[in-house]
């Protein structure tokens, strides 16, 4: 079962918490599971190297060693810096002054380059152009009916002739002129950069239609070669861009990461289904956190927004913390929780939780019956649950069927939660006071620090939240 | 289980969740506003709605390729594996210069690294080195990359056999899988070469009904092999395409069916059932699956242990077909396949022309591993 970076954070680091300062070794130790995360995600080893080297005087900077919670903010700062390294300036695509605008496509065998340029062609569509496509690609039995298959369905034409590839490519462009066509889209065979021949041939291409823009098709599950491949294209064709293909699949990505270091060139597609709408402009933060191993959070994150609404999930959590949680608000949102889908799933994607929590066995049943425990209060009961007595409690009982003693551990532990949950805002407001004024807040006094306890929800002063296992309340009741 | 935790599971996973949203937003964007600064981003769907039919195109009426029809040449894993030589690191010259010490070390794990072994097998075999080499007191850097090589290819398992006869009498049928763009039709084309020049006839089912032109690719190699072929029609039921051809056959008294599907990423569950039930079918009477051939392209990361993994539980894969081994790429991936999972690879893919076959040897791989002299 794959582990999170965050939860390997959350081992070593997890120690350190209220420590107050990072010392150099426990940094050292941050690297090197950065290191080891990169690795496996397949960036290559020198540009790991390279990036581990800058990030480690990064981390012994005080935004780091002061945190209160500094493994969260060496990933922060880690997947900052791998946002900017894969962002950048993305690609502005301009038009030629004399179109056609041309765009070779070129990349190893296999790595999605004809789909790429029907999906190039119906963006190109989208943007109010007139594509025309070439089907260069001679090499391939029936590659050249591929590409007019997927044509087809977005009515764009396609040019293709026997025999040789510059040759087509050169006609392909006088067809475009002839035509009026504004874009020409060149697919090319798949070649090896080993492969003297093949890589001269596509420099042939390249000096005879003179591409505006040339971009290289690359796999997303490429490994440790993907520099290699990236290098050897870039010094043949001056590469314009790169496209990142087969991003639907669960490869971390890292030759994405690799490949720009070494091109310096924006990415500037991402390729993420066999549809030809599966096609978008590059998202380098989404890239960061996949790299980082943080992709479960990814899911979990549209799970949710699927799920919850946003405004009203705030409001939810905002009366939780104030501590004005119902339980009809517990029900609620336990429903949209179990929604989501099967909880020890989502539970083992979450970051930050405990690791008994995570290993401990959810039974759906037991959800259920909570549940039924809750709808068999009255509505006054879910408001004020202090008014609950032995009667009371006997007919939820009765009604969920369960038992008194269940009715009332439920209550208990809501109360606990209750408790819990406004402390932890409280502990973020005084963590804030605390940096802001330097110096602890005064035990019982009403000063500043209390005033900033009132603007809890103010969610400038949360960070993402972890579940503090000290302050949680696991007694089994009555065992 | 009891309520107790079940709520503190429940509140944490509500507030978490509730928060993660807005938080994660705040965090990459560092902006401390609500979510209108929502970007708009490309989902990243682990699950795969149905697919769009993007048919298959007609019959190829021009000759579109070039000439396929060159005689088949027979290439050994040296040969094609030169190119790559060129590539050799310094690492390797680092190893090589002297006695051994932390450097040597180091060196010999980037190697293996680069080489997409990845890091779990790499320290594993490293540990392992460092035992064995202080016991029969290495001390070269040239012995120990020798003791390394060796120990690797006594690491490699010995069964690679490749099953040509049904033990029940049945039609053998070679299944091959994989994620897209591996190689698989290709593949199929340059193994019935093979088969034929071996004097077995041979049958291609063309069972990727997905993707545009892919039965026309496979026609294409069938003929030049003088390979039976079958196809469905447009869209059709892989499955039903399998069976057909296996029925086909059985009837012609064909010796053996290359099966190809149709490439899919093995995070896809529904695809992934596909799969399984092509399988089960295939192995209907009059047929039998003898071989679940996973197809690996070398340039493939770490996520080719996962591919493995995925495949593996989902159809039995019996052995690997390595590809494009020609290139740059070490594919030391099947390494830790090997060692993890116990998958054999079986062959080795070294071109694009219906020659570039090989089988796999364990003491070749090794050798370009580490480059070779």
């Amino acid at each position: 079962m794959f582990e999170s970076l965050s939860d390997r954070f959350d081992g070593i680091l997890g120690r350190l918490r209220g420590k107050g300062r990072l010392s150099e070794s426990d940094v050292a130790e941050a690297m090197r599971e950065i290191r080891l995360a990169l690795l496996e995600a397949d960036v290559h080893l020198n540009v790991v190297k390279r990036f581990v080297d800058r990030m480690q005087a990064r981390c012994l900077e005080a935004e780091v060693t002061e945190s209160l919670t500094p493994g969260q903010q060496v990933v922060k700062v880690v997947n900052e810096e791998l946002t900017v390294i894969l962002g950048g300036e993305s690609l502005q695509l301009s038009y030629a002054q004399k179109p056609p605008t041309v765009v070779l496509l070129a990349g190893l065998q296999g790595s999605g380059k004809t789909t790429s340029s029907a999906k190039l062609a119906r963006w190109f569509k989208s943007q109010g152009r007139n594509p025309l496509l070439v089907g260069a690609d001679l090499q391939r039995p029936a590659a050249v009916e591929q590409l007019q298959t997927l044509a087809g369905q977005i009515e764009v034409p396609v040019f293709s002739s026997p025999g040789d590839p510059v040759k087509t490519t050169q006609a392909g462009l006088a067809e475009a002129r002839r035509t009026g066509r504004d874009v020409l889209i060149v697919d090319t065979a798949g070649r090896l950069t080993v492969d003297r021949e093949l890589m001269d041939e596509i420099a042939a291409i390249s000096d005879a239609v003179d591409p505006n823009y040339t971009f290289l098709v690359v796999d997303a599950m490429a490994g440790q070669d993907a520099v290699n491949t990236a290098e050897a294209f870039h010094a043949t064709l001056e590469l314009d861009g790169i496209i990142l293909t087969k991003l639907d699949g669960d490869a971390r990505g890292g030759a994405a990461l690799s490949v720009k270091e070494v091109v310096g060139r924006p990415i500037a597609f991402a390729s993420t289904g066999e549809k030809l709408d599966d096609f978008d402009q590059f998202h380098p933060e989404r890239m960061a956190e996949r790299i980082l191993g943080m992709g479960d959070v990814l899911t979990l994150i549209e799970k949710a927004e699927e799920v919850f609404e946003q405004e009203e999930a705030e409001a939810a959590t905002q009366r939780l913390l104030e501590g004005t949680f119902t339980l009809d608000d517990f029900v609620d949102q336990l429903r949209k929780v179990r929604r989501m889908g099967d909880l020890s799933n989502i539970v083992s994607m979450m970051p930050g939780v405990p690791k008994e929590i995570k290993d401990s066995d959810i039974d759906e049943r037991e959800i259920g019956k909570v549940e039924a425990i809750v709808l068999s209060m009255t509505p006054e009961e879910r408001i004020s649950p202090d008014i609950i007595d032995g009667s009371r409690r006997a007919r939820i009982a009765t009604g969920s069927g369960t038992t008194p003693a269940r009715v009332s551990n439920l209550l208990k532990q809501f109360k606990e939660m209750r408790k819990m949950m406004k402390g932890m805002a409280g502990m973020g407001t005084k963590a804030k006071a605390r940096k802001d004024k330097g110096k602890k807040p005064k035990k019982g006094k009403k000063g500043p620090g209390r005033a900033r306890g009132s603007r809890a929800q103010s969610k400038e002063t949360l960070e993402i939240p972890i579940l503090d296992v000290d302050g949680l309340d696991l007694t089994l009741p009555g065992r | 289980m009891n309520a107790t935790l079940l709520i503190v599971i429940f509140v944490a996973v509500m507030v978490s969740l509730a928060l993660l949203p807005w938080a994660h937003r705040t965090w990459t964007t560092g902006r401390k506003t609500s979510g209108d600064d929502q970007t708009a981003v490309a989902p990243l769907t682990t699950r795969d709605s149905a697919r769009q039919d993007c048919g298959l195109g007609d019959n190829p009426s021009e000759e579109s390729h070039r000439d396929m029809s060159a005689p088949p040449t027979s290439v050994s894993m040296r040969e094609k594996l030169s190119k790559a030589r060129g590539l050799i690191s310094e690492r390797l010259g680092g190893i090589r210069s002297g006695s051994i010490d932390v450097s040597t070390w180091e060196n010999l794990e980037e190697l293996l690294i680069l080489a997409d072994v990845g890091v779990n097998a790499t320290m594993d075999t490293v540990d392992r080195l460092r035992v064995t080499s202080r016991a029969s007191k290495v001390s070269e850097g040239t012995e120990l990359l020798e003791a390394l090589k060796n120990q690797m290819k006594s690491d490699l398992s010995t069964d690679r056999e490749l099953a040509y006869i049904a033990p029940s009498g049945k039609t053998p049928v070679w299944l091959f899988v994989g994620v897209n763009g591996v190689g698989k039709t290709t593949s199929i084309g340059k193994i019935g070469r093979r088969l034929g020049d071996q004097g077995l006839s041979v049958l291609m089912a063309a069972g990727d009904t997905f993707r545009a032109a892919a039965a026309e690719q496979l026609a294409a190699w069938a003929d030049r092999c003088g390979a039976d072929f079958v196809r469905g029609s447009e869209g059709a039921d892989p499955s039903s395409v399998i069976y057909d051809a296996v029925q086909a056959a059985a009837s012609r008294d064909v010796d053996l069916v290359l099966a190809d599907t149709a490439g899919r990423l093995h995070n896809k569950v529904n695809l992934m059932e596909e799969l399984a039930k092509v399988h089960r079918v295939a192995n209907r009477e009059p047929g039998q699956v003898v071989e679940v051939l996973l197809v690996i392209d070398a340039t493939t990361g770490q996520n080719g242990l996962s591919q493995a993994r995925e495949f593996a539980d989902t159809v039995a894969v019996t052995g690997v077909v390595l590809t494009k081994l020609d290139g740059s790429a070490k594919g030391g991936i099947v390494f830790a396949i090997e060692r993890e999972l116990a998958l054999p690879v079986k062959l080795v893919g070294l071109g694009e022309g219906d020659g570039d076959l090989v089988d796999f040897d364990p003491t070749s791989f090794v050798e370009a591993l580490f480059g070779d002299d």
